[in-house]
């Protein structure tokens, strides 16, 4: 039998996550055994990530590294896992960004034991969403992130915003997953085959009448996660109030797996839904795109800027898949992968401007280049990825996607390139008011360097989208073979 | 419909655990007022091992056949139901006198597990009635000594008050429902529920009538279920009574309300069903709205597991409403989660309760710091309600969405998960409060009993075992829901 690498990968940091927990907590050197726990699972995590990356076979396509397992046959449920060229770059990224976060929160002080534990239970959530293809383990795993958001959100974020912060990002999220939800169990009923087998689902044949009533429900539910206009509040609140890691995989993660499951399940199981209703999916987020990029611009607060530049961006991926067609499906693929690592990026240097200067007010911030070069290096990198500079990650996610938009609503690419021009703006103006001019009186003495293991993070996050940036073969042709799978659904092209 | 009377010895074997069950409660008074100097965790111990040796006995003997039998002429039926629901009940109340062995005012009265065992033994009963009379009879059984001991700790204003209610609101009730039973006696001359059905069928009876009837019967399931608008005794009793009588009225109380509203429900009336499943969606639409509402506000734990417990209740109703096996079995896979989940919560409830004198929430800020185990045993229990993955109530709660759906009753599915984002949040304050808030004096820590410790690795045990290994239990469940009644 093949090793069973997958499940591995998903199981491995919750079985670690629950090992932890059940390790003293008051020993002296205990800190050490918790970091190294975690740190050992991450680096596990990322090295069986890039060999599924690197041996996924394109030329085939489809869906690999299959594993399959009865769960509960009464109701056709079972543990199904496996990849397509989509959630192999999103697994990837979800190892990638699990590590980091673990590696920024290294110095944490306190409960280390709950918390790298609760992180490692984030990251199977995630990789364990990214490699479903049962829809009942989808939810399964969807949901399990509820707990951990919530506790390390108000245990180790903002006091003065943790509480409030927490509860609106939990309540919104299950609140979007129990309206999926709901629609998911209208799948299964509708479709008459008694399985949660996304496989067998996508063959179903819904009628259109069905398609047309149950997507709005379950792309929504979902896309609530992705950060969608008018349910976009919870995003910059929920960032700003958690602690550094959980921001990055909030941002960098969850939202992907947010949007990745309305991809899953809304749009490839109920395609003539996603035709009749990509009207309205385009509308909404195209405000994401601008609005959000306009509400970045007015912030004072560092960590705003960056939540509300994630909401802009995630509109990107939506106007992506609303396109439907190959060119923006592809690149909201390519933005989804790219977004993960340089937002997780850019909350990774906040983290650690606020950790020495103990505000975020950008008023009260500047000059911080010379002290922390590295940190400046890396904002500016994320900076430039998030303008969609060529040469970086997010100049080969937008293209396509605006290549896309064009094709379906040319004044939608019109007012979507605005959003990037407002970006730009926002990120220069914040560059430039952070990392230059004076440092302020309040702060002289405060700003020390950064630590070796920050710099390794750094370094990681930005060699990435770098990589990307420059040789897009290392990317576009996996995610284009998971792309053509959902051209197909879609009947066309 | 297949009518199979079981010949005397066979009958006996039938209802072993019941007679143990009679057995033991002398057993345990006996001892009691032999032995007056008794240490003080002899009498649960021994209760322990009796529940023990009968649920032994229960599993190896008293098993239905592949056929429902009926025994003692007519009055109970040996069925899949009984059988399960038998199983969760005396389960609940070994759980129930785990965590009361080594209360120290609880542990030196033998009439209190007496009771507890007299309770459970017309819980058993009334699983297996199938006779008007007999349910009647086995609600009281299990009703009686219930009033006594929510009201045990005589010392205590709040426990007399509760026990009075209870009593109060129970002996209303139950007289309303008696009177429904007499009006269906009076249409048909039977009382049994199997051969009522046939009687019922020849359309005897205006559907007013028989919708006032079924209204009349409702009443005194809707007390037991604590569903509104019969839940007013809810939050006083579970407030007052002791932590883990309180666990056992929101757990095992109320499963035994579901089985014999399932049964009367789906043997007499199945003609009518559109019209009662329509009754009990609102009924369970009500319970989970207004449950959840008023628990978003409550202060103390037992109160907010009292609202909880009305939305929980609102939630199970939702299978029945849909009428079919898939909503029994989800109500039954609902109920048997909730068992474990709420007796752990309460227990959980009686050990901070004993050790700091107060059931108010603020009295578990810092409750991480002082006993982790405990906060997360607290935490499964919570995510449990919630309907959190890795705990059985995840699988109950898309169980009976799933149902509703199935049973076109869309509107219903989605109010439960609104409902579920409701509850979600005080719960998650239950959770932030445990985990967050720190008290003066958290760093001195709080420990339990080893049976408690017992009872509560059981629980866990049993709700993420539950909530990941489903198969098994949703057959055993499919088994029940379908052993009711004819589809």
């Amino acid at each position: 039998m093949r090793f069973p690498i997958l499940s591995f990968m998903i199981f491995l940091p919750l079985v670690a996550g629950l090992v932890l927990l059940a390790l003293p907590a008051n020993l002296r050197s205990s800190k050490n055994w918790f970091r190294g726990i975690a740190l050992v699972v991450g680096i596990v995590d990322l090295v069986f990530a890039l060999m599924v990356y690197f041996t996924y076979r394109t030329d085939q396509g489809g869906y690999q590294f299959l594993e399959r397992a009865a769960w509960v046959p009464q109701l056709g449920i079972s543990y199904y896992v496996g990849v397509d060229g989509l959630s192999v770059a999103m697994v990837l990224m979800g190892a990638i960004v699990v590590l980091s976060g673990v590696l920024i929160s290294w110095n944490i002080e306190e409960r280390p034991r709950e918390f790298f534990s609760y992180l490692l239970f984030l990251g199977s959530s995630v990789l364990g969403v990214f490699s479903s293809l049962d829809l009942f383990q989808l939810f399964f795993f969807f949901e399990l992130a509820v707990f951990p958001k919530y506790l390390m959100i108000v245990m180790w974020g903002y006091p003065k915003t943790r509480e409030y912060g927490g509860m609106k990002l939990t309540l919104y999220l299950f609140a979007g997953s129990m309206i999926a939800l709901v629609g998911a169990l209208a799948i299964y009923f509708g479709s008459g085959l008694k399985t949660f087998d996304l496989l067998e689902l996508e063959k179903a044949g819904f009628t259109t009448n069905f398609q047309r009533i149950w997507f709005p429900l379950v792309f929504l539910g979902f896309a609530v996660l992705g950060g969608i206009f008018p349910f976009h509040s919870w995003a910059p609140d929920g960032h700003v109030a958690a602690p550094t890691a959980v921001s990055m995989l909030l941002a960098g993660v969850e939202m992907k797996v947010g949007a990745f499951a309305a991809l899953r399940v809304a749009i490839m199981l109920l395609p003539d839904g996603a035709k009749y209703w990509s009207w309205a999916i385009l509308a909404l987020a195209t405000i994401n795109v601008v609005y959000g990029a306009l509400i970045a611009m007015v912030q004072r607060d560092f960590k705003y800027v960056i939540g509300f530049s994630s909401v802009s961006h995630m509109g990107l991926v939506l106007i992506g898949f609303a396109t439907l067609n190959n060119q923006g499906l592809l690149g909201a693929g390519m933005q989804m992968f790219s977004h993960g690592i340089m937002t997780a990026l850019f909350f990774a240097i906040v983290g650690m401007v606020y950790d020495r200067a103990h505000t975020r007010d950008i008023d009260s911030l500047g000059g911080l280049f010379r002290f922390m070069p590295w940190a400046g290096v890396g904002f500016i990198i994320a900076g430039l990825v998030s303008m969609g500079m060529p040469g970086f990650s997010g100049f080969i996610a937008e293209l396509p996607i605006f290549m896309g938009v064009w094709q379906v609503a040319p004044w939608v690419a019109v007012i979507g390139i605005l959003g990037v021009v407002i970006t730009t703006a926002y990120i220069l103006l914040v560059v430039r008011r952070v990392f230059f001019g004076d440092l302020p009186e309040g702060l002289k003495g405060k700003i020390s360097d950064i630590s070796w293991l920050d710099k390794v993070t750094i370094s990681m996050l930005s060699m990435i989208v770098i990589a990307i940036g420059c040789f897009p073969a290392l990317m576009a042709p996996v995610v284009q073979s998971g792309i053509d799978h959902v051209l197909v659904l879609l009947g066309g092209f | 419909m297949n009518i199979e009377i079981a010949s005397t010895g066979r009958a006996l074997v039938a209802i072993l655990p019941e007679i143990g069950l009679v057995i033991l409660a002398g057993l345990v008074l006996a001892v009691d007022l032999i032995w007056r100097s008794h240490p003080c965790r002899f009498l649960g111990t021994l209760t322990v091992i009796g529940l023990l040796v009968i649920l032994g006995l229960g599993l190896a003997f008293s098993r239905p056949g592949p056929e429902p039998q009926f025994i003692w002429g007519q009055v109970m039926r040996l069925d899949q139901a009984g059988f399960i629901f038998r199983l969760l009940f005396l389960s609940g109340a070994l759980l129930t006198v785990l965590f009361t062995t080594e209360s120290e005012f609880l542990c030196q009265r033998g009439e209190f597990f007496a009771l507890l065992l007299i309770s459970t033994f017309g819980m058993c009963l009334l699983a297996l009635s199938a006779d008007l009379i007999m349910v009647y009879l086995a609600f009281e059984t299990t009703s009686i000594p219930l009033y006594v001991l929510a009201g045990f700790l005589v010392m205590n204003n709040k426990s007399v008050e509760s026990g009075i209610k209870y009593m109060l609101f129970g002996a209303v009730t139950s007289t309303v429902m008696l009177f429904g039973f007499s009006w269906i006696y009076g249409f048909t001359g039977t009382t049994n529920m199997y051969q009522l059905a046939e009687k019922l069928h020849i359309g005897a009876i205006s559907p007013s009538l028989m919708g006032a009837v079924i209204l009349l019967v409702i009443v005194g399931f809707g007390f037991k279920i604590s569903s509104v608008p019969f839940h007013f005794w809810a939050p006083d009793v579970y407030e007052g009574a002791p932590s883990s009588v309180a666990g056992f009225l929101s757990t095992a109380s109320k499963a035994a309300g579901f089985v014999v509203l399932i049964r009367v429900l789906l043997v007499a009336f199945p003609q009518v069903s559109t019209a009662w499943s329509v009754l009990v969606a609102v009924l369970s639409a009500a319970s989970m709205l207004i449950g959840n509402f008023l628990a978003l506000s409550q202060k103390n734990i037992k109160r907010l597991l009292a609202y909880s417990s009305i939305a929980q209740a609102g939630y199970i109703l939702i299978g029945v409403a849909s009428d079919s096996i898939l909503g029994n079995s989800a109500a039954i896979y609902y109920l048997i989660a909730y068992l474990f989940t709420n007796l752990a919560a309460f227990a959980v409830v009686g050990v901070v309760g004993k050790a700091l004198g107060s059931d108010e929430l603020d009295a578990y800020a810092g409750l991480s710091r002082r006993n982790p185990g405990m906060a997360l045993v607290l935490m499964s229990t919570m995510l449990s309600l919630a309907g959190i993955p890795f705990f059985g109530g995840f699988v109950g709660k898309l169980l009976v969405f799933g149902a509703a759906i199935q049973a076109n009753l869309t509107w219903l599915a989605i109010l439960g998960a609104v409902n579920s984002i409701l509850a979600l949040y005080y719960y998650l304050v239950v959770l932030k409060v445990i985990y967050l808030y720190r008290s003066p004096n958290d760093q001195q820590p709080l420990s339990f009993s080893f049976p408690w410790k017992v009872g509560l690795v059981v629980c866990v045990i049993a709700m993420v075992v539950l909530g990941t290994v489903i198969a098994p239990w949703l057959s055993w469940s499919s088994l029940a829901g379908a052993a009711f009644s004819i589809y």
